[in-house]
């Protein structure tokens, strides 16, 4: 998977095809920081593959100079997880959206999270069916307006971070379009990850849910409302003015100016798997300054086998056990008997 | 005084409770049979239900074996002998016993409560009904003697009783002659670690061996080896043929075999036997769905294994949308349906063929997909072994149809040699630049990059693409050449089958007879009995269903009649009488039960007339 000396550029990830995503969409900005980033990841373009689902989002893969599959919608989890495991000396990336990954594809979702194979999933939220021109997708807050829930929708959301960590994933982490590197150092994490990554992206729908997520990313309002996660570090926002705190497995928002220091703080620390849950937690259907703020960064990283190397394992021990596979004798099997 | 009578072919039918061993004592006799050189053909027949109700109709498991010293093609429609160790299973299968057959009974299972259950008169035991013109009846008290013939073991009752069915299993094999030696290796092997249980089966079977002697006025019956083919056989089972030769044909093309699958019955033992091979470099994932199975296995293919799953009705309904991008995508890819009773869950452990329409049309768009079939046990292999070869040299998906009857059927098999096997040729890409996707060799074949190839990056996927680049392309009449190319390359396919043999029969009739998949054994038999019969009848079997053989028109025009036995509602039928101009007359049979000889040489001579 290492290059082998090349040198690239952003431009050497850039296929000849034109992108075709609405003027303005987020995914312009995730495929510049994927193509920016990838030259400091040191894969070999050769071990590069991205594989879709189906959704805005999906085209991805067609825009990449590498190899790419644009599958069918909900499936880019199981198709990878097939890739991966016939070729597992492949960089594998799943490009998927809050519709394509949390709904059709759901099941796909869930099992390669608790596989953990070394794959790095993108989730594209934008809280809304673009492709399909504006339904209300799995992630969209309840009561939202659109052409399928004129009365509003029914439908209580996911909270994607918490959905992956009960699904036992061993990366979890959250960023945002609008943030380039943030991104970039949240993708770049991503593939260092030795299992599955999972990477929620907040990415902004201009034409059906415009300012879905400008608490997280308008100036303005940014600071009160987002909590950047860095390991090791204690868990302060707002600039600096409010911090983080646990009251046994209870979180506490301190002001800082007056009787806390960062020492009476939260320490962030991704390997922490309570911590993580309770972080995935700070979801807020109506976020105001008094509430939690939403995390971005990596909430949870955990080193676990992966299954192609469980895989890879068994089929050593399967040679050790019973020798390598003789077609003749298999055919044939133990019992013959022979007709003069 | 113990009588000895030749039998050219007997018809054994093993009935008892799903928690009685009964497939285990017919897979025995099998094994024992196929070992004593007999030809044969079996049937095994269970409920859907694990351990369904006890002492009941519904949950009576059968197995039928059918061998002889003659050619063997059919687990034969009426046993010869019924071994019944339960009223309920008396009560299933009594009628199908012959007249003058041998009925074993266990007359410990005719008790009030098993009569009460199989909802019986309680009052009377159907034992002392029978009229002793009628059958050869021997009434053994199997739970009784068995556990005499344990005494002594430190097993509770419960575990005693769990091997009366080699006890049943002994008094059979007494009866026909059979070797105790395959069966004794077979327990200690299974038993290795459990010495008491071991000896238990042990005891039980020599014990019912040895009960025979004991008898007074017995027939005990000889059935010569069958004078098959010269050359070494062994016995085979349907789906573990089908996963050899999937094993054979990946070896020999040199490709890793992925197989992914979600369980489903009949399917499931195609997944446990590639999963006991995996020093073969087999690789087995059991998916979270039938989606996954095949999507998984697609994204094995791409990354340049030869990807497989396998599944039943239910499962391809599920597939269907992946079956399409496999089209798109023009990798090879083989899809196993193991056909049981549909539609929906159906009959989850019985036999069909109605899914025949499914495989040829059952995806949205233009969406052809070679489709063949397996016609017995041991063809499974070729069949599986042709799939894997139309997949691989063609980049494409190919269907194979299986179903339960063979599937779980066994056959003795003359296997080939490895190195016969013919090869399998893998149309990679050999430039190392200018590689266009979907630029077409002269039987309009993609060549194949694989990822990990330096240069050759590309992407592929479920958009209509342009002609030879493979780009997305939404252009009017690209779509409608890439439709008639996807079309005119699997028409090619035909091409390169072998000239169409009939099995038997005269070139020119009156009735030809068409088959496909598992209906051949008794097609085979009808035909073969019409033909002795002096009426003017051939048979043909396809392999190739999707496309249809060339020379398929021409063979069906020396007839005046096609008779075709399915075992659905007519779906072959159809697919003949919409592409040929011929007179068709379909034998349909819906009952989740294989044909038996006799049904299709009684429709043969209704055809035939005289």
């Amino acid at each position: 998977m290492e290059t082998n000396g090349t040198a690239y550029t952003a431009k050497d990830f850039s296929s000849d095809q034109d992108v075709r995503w609405c003027p303005g969409c987020g995914d312009y900005s995730i495929l510049k920081q994927m193509q920016t980033v990838l030259p400091e990841l040191g894969i070999n373009r050769k071990d590069l593959v991205f594989i879709s689902g189906i959704g805005c989002s999906s085209r991805f893969p067609y825009y990449m100079n590498s190899y790419g599959m644009h599958s069918i919608h909900g499936r880019a989890p199981a198709v990878a997880s097939g890739l991966k495991a016939a070729n597992p000396d492949l960089s594998v990336w799943i490009i998927t959206g809050d519709g394509d990954g949390l709904s059709i594809g759901g099941n796909h979702l869930i099992h390669a999270l608790r596989r953990n194979l070394d794959v790095n999933i993108l989730l594209f939220n934008n809280e809304i069916y673009g492709l399909t021109k504006g339904q209300y997708s799995p992630t969209s807050e309840l009561g939202k307006y659109t052409k399928s829930s004129p009365l509003g929708s029914i439908d209580h959301p996911f909270n994607p971070l918490a959905l992956a960590l009960g699904a036992e994933a061993t990366f979890v982490a959250r960023t945002v379009d609008r943030d380039p590197i943030h991104l970039r150092e949240v993708l770049k994490r991503a593939h260092q990850h030795k299992g599955t990554s999972y990477v929620e992206i907040y990415q902004n729908c201009n034409v059906f849910n415009d300012g879905a997520f400008e608490l997280w990313t308008d100036k303005r309002q940014k600071g009160a409302h987002s909590l950047i996660l860095e390991q090791g570090k204690p868990l302060v926002y707002d600039g600096g003015k409010k911090g983080l705190r646990l009251d046994g497995i209870r979180p506490q928002i301190v002001d800082m100016d007056n009787d806390y220091s960062e020492s009476d703080l939260w320490v962030h620390d991704e390997k922490d798997s309570v911590k993580a849950h309770i972080l995935s937690r700070f979801f807020d259907k109506d976020p105001t300054p008094e509430t939690f703020p939403r995390p971005f960064g990596i909430l949870y990283s955990e080193d676990r086998f992966t299954y192609e190397t469980a895989m890879q394992n068994q089929m050593d021990k399967a040679l050790d056990l019973q020798g390598k596979g003789d077609l003749d004798d298999l055919i044939s099997g133990k019992n013959t008997w022979t007709v003069e | 005084m113990t009588r000895e009578e030749k039998r050219t072919k007997v018809a054994i039918h093993f009935a008892g409770d799903s928690g009685d061993g009964i497939q285990l004592a017919g897979s025995q006799f099998t094994l024992t049979t196929a070992l004593q050189g007999n030809d044969l053909s079996t049937f095994p027949d269970f409920p859907a239900e694990i351990r369904a109700p006890i002492g009941t109709v519904a949950g009576v498991s059968g197995f039928q074996i059918n061998f002889g010293s003659e050619e063997i093609n059919t687990p034969g429609s009426n046993p010869d002998v019924l071994v019944a160790m339960n009223a309920a299973a008396f009560k299933k299968n009594i009628r199908n016993l012959k007249k003058g057959g041998v009925l074993i009974a266990n007359e410990a299972g005719f008790d009030k409560r098993n009569l009460r259950l199989a909802h019986m008169d309680e009052s009377v035991n159907p034992l002392d009904e029978l009229h002793s013109s009628d059958y050869q009846l021997y009434r053994i008290d199997v739970t009784r003697l068995n556990r005499e013939a344990l005494d002594g073991l430190e097993l509770g009752m419960k575990e005693k009783d769990r091997s009366r069915n080699m006890f049943a299993l002994g008094f059979v094999y007494w009866l026909y002659h059979r070797n105790l030696d395959p069966t004794l290796q077979f327990l200690s092997s299974k038993f290795k670690s459990k010495p008491v249980v071991l000896e238990a089966n042990i005891r039980a079977l020599k014990k019912g061996y040895h009960y025979g002697e004991t008898i007074e006025a017995i027939t005990r019956y000889r059935v010569e080896g069958a004078k098959l083919q010269p050359g070494t056989y062994r016995n085979i089972v349907g789906n573990q043929a089908l996963g050899m030769g999937l094993i054979a044909a990946s070896q020999k093309a040199g490709l890793d075999l992925f197989y992914a699958g979600y369980p489903i019955t009949p399917a499931s033992d195609i997944l446990h036997f590639l999963a006991r091979h995996k020093n073969f470099g087999i690789k087995t994932f059991q998916a979270e769905d039938e989606i996954a199975a095949i999507t998984a296995s697609i994204g094995a293919s791409f990354g340049g294994a030869l990807g497989v799953t396998a599944t039943s009705g239910p499962g391809m309904a599920l597939k269907g949308e992946a079956m399409g991008l496999s089209v798109m995508l023009e990798l090879p890819l083989v899809i196993v349906n193991v056909q049981r009773g549909g539609p929906s869950t159906g009959l989850p452990t019985k036999t069909e063929q109605a899914d025949l329409l499914q495989a040829v049309y059952g995806r949205n768009g233009e969406a052809p997909i070679p489709v063949i079939a397996a016609q017995s046990a041991s063809d499974c292999f070729f069949a599986a072994y042709e799939a894997t070869r139309i997949a691989v040299e063609h980049m494409t998906p190919v269907i194979l149809l299986s179903d339960g009857y063979i599937a779980n059927g066994a056959e003795p098999w003359r296997f080939p040699k490895s190195a016969d096997l013919e090869k399998i040729h893998v149309p990679y890409f050999k430039g190392k630049e200018d590689y266009l996707p979907y630029r077409r060799n002269e039987k309009l074949v993609r060549s194949w990059v694989l990822p990990g190839q330096e240069g050759l990056e590309h992407r592929i996927g479920g958009l209509e693409k342009e002609k030879e680049s493979g780009n997305v392309s939404y252009d009017p009449d690209n779509h409608e050449e890439m439709v008639k190319i996807r079309a005119e390359r699997i028409s090619l396919i035909a091409n390169e089958y072998p000239a169409l043999k009939r099995v038997q029969g005269p070139e020119q009739g009156r009735v030809l007879v068409l088959g496909w998949g598992s209906t051949f054994g008794a097609i085979k038999v009808a035909v073969r009995n019409a033909l002795a019969e002096g009426m003017l009848v051939s048979q043909l079997h396809l392999r190739h269903i999707f496309p249809f053989p060339n020379d398929l028109k021409d063979v069906l025009s020396d007839y005046d009649t096609v008779l075709i036995p399915e075992l659905n509602n007519g779906q072959l039928s159809k697919l003949i009488r919409q592409e040929y101009d011929t007179r068709v007359i379909a034998l349909n049979k819906i009952k989740g039960l294989p044909f038996g000889a006799d049904e299709i040489l009684k429709k043969i001579g209704e055809v035939h007339g005289d």
